[in-house]
Formats: C-alpha cells, structure tokens, sequence
C-alpha cells in the first residue's frame, strides 16, 4: 500500500512547482494556472487525508474549492482580459500603476 | 512492491512533469496543456483514494470547464510569449538555497510520524454508501454541509455578475 506520507509529499511538490511559477512567470495567465496548481495540490491533501481518516469532510471541501476556483477563473480571467484592453500586454511588470 | 506504488509513481510523475512544463514553456496555451495533463494524473489519483465522486468531478469541472475558459481567453487574446527574465536582484539567489533546504528539512521532519501509515482496509458493508462515493457526498452535502453549498451558490452569482462587469467595454 501507499504511504499517507508519499501523497502528502507529491501534494507539497506541487504547490511548490505552483508557487515557483507565481514567482518567476511575469504573464499574468501563466501565474494565473500556478494559482491553480497550488490549489490543485491542497485538494490532493485534502482527498488523502479524506481518504486516510475515512471522513467524507475532506472532499467535500474539495467541492467547495472547485467551485471556488471556477469563480475566481471567471472573475481572474474578466480582469485580465481588461487589463489587456487598456494596456495591449499582459506583462505583470508593466502593470504596476498602483505601485508608488 | 505493490501494484498500488507503482500506479502512484507512475501517475506522480506525470503530474509532477506536466508542472514543470507549465513553467518550463514560453507559451501561455502550451502552459494551460501541460495543466491539464495535472489535473488528469491527479485525478487519477484520486480514483487511488477511493474518491471517485471527486475524481469524475476533477475532469468534468476542471479539467472540462475551468480549462476551457482558460485556453478561450488564452486564444481571444492572442497573448504574447513571455520574454526572457531579467533578474534584478542577482544576490537573492544565494539566499534563496538555504531557505529552500530549511523548507524541505522542515517537510520531512513533519512527515516523520507518518511515514508509514496507509490506508485503512475497504470497510465491511453497503459499497455503495461507502465514503467517496456519489451517494455519502450528495448525503453529506444536502444535510450536515447545507449552508456552505447554499453561500457557494452566492458566490458563483457573484462571481458571474463581477466578471460581466469587468469584461465590459467602457460606454456600453
């Protein structure tokens, strides 16, 4: 069998590929699928301790996240999609108006 | 070793790939790709966990749905490659190593405990109401977990109404 261990491990990987690329990626829709990433590895924190514990509370936080998600994919993308009408590129460096 | 480790090898390393590639590719749509090639593997996972509800949902929703709107405003768009970095403040590289090995210390120290413990045994009983599946989620779901599915159908409303708002031109 599978070590609780191992599934904890790939999840905390994931959301540290996922936080590696916020940090390093300057397109804001590339940062935008890091975010979803890390939220991808914690649901898969959240399935094997669901799993591990014999507790349904687990997935359906990961129901609850999903949906979560989508909304923020929704909201994230209609805001990208204006910054990219005002300014025609969607370098994050480039955005920096309310920098002082 | 087990037929169960070497499926969750062969699927972690899939996932783990695909997220690399995410970071690895200048494109934008080859990133959004690369993410669904996750979100398959770990839902296959999933179906490792014994939670097939949320495995099905995982492709449908995400894989489906999130990712579609991703890559049509990817295309709508038609985005720019990312250029090469120009890093700024070279001497933070040399911190960053330290503070990644504290990071991966700290990760196994917390894991110690529970290097070993699996997953328990498939309970004795009803299959079909066993935890992870469409009946316990949807039984769950509707009785002890009500008000957070009800203030999640707010937040989509929300959600849908903010992005009509800010996706719309200015003088309409």
């Amino acid at each position: 069998m599978v070590p609780l261990s191992w599934y904890l491990g790939l999840s905390a990987l994931l959301f540290t590929i996922g936080a590696v690329g916020v940090f390093i990626k300057r397109n804001a829709i590339t940062i935008f699928l890091s975010i979803e990433l890390m939220l991808n590895a914690v649901n898969l924190t959240f399935v094997s301790l669901s799993g591990f514990f014999g507790d349904v509370g687990g997935q359906l936080f990961v129901f609850i996240v999903m949906t979560v998600a989508a909304a923020e994919a929704a909201v994230g993308l209609a805001i990208i999609i204006s910054i990219f009408r005002n300014r025609e590129s969607l370098n994050v460096d480039e955005v920096d108006t309310l920098k002082l | 070793m087990g037929q169960e480790k070497v499926l969750f090898i062969v699927f972690a390393v899939i996932a783990i790939a695909s997220a690399l590639n995410i970071l690895l590719q200048r494109n934008p749509l080859y990133s959004a790709l690369s993410l669904i090639g996750t979100l398959l593997a770990l839902s296959a996972l999933y179906v490792t966990l014994r939670a097939e509800f949320i495995a099905a949902v995982q492709i449908v929703v995400y894989a489906g749905a999130i990712m579609v709107l991703f890559i049509f405003v990817i295309m709508l768009l038609n985005v720019p490659k990312d250029q090469p970095q120009v890093e700024k403040q070279k001497g933070l590289r040399y911190l960053a190593i330290p503070f990644a090995g504290l990071m991966i210390a700290e990760m196994f120290y917390v894991l110690r405990p529970i290097r070993l413990s699996t997953l328990p045994p498939v309970p004795s009983g009803n299959a079909e109401q066993a935890v992870g599946t469409t009946w316990s989620i949807g039984t769950s779901l509707f009785t002890d977990y009500l008000l957070p599915f009800e203030v999640t159908s707010v937040l989509i409303l929300m959600a849908v109404v903010g992005a009509m708002v800010l996706a719309r031109r200015e003088g309409d």
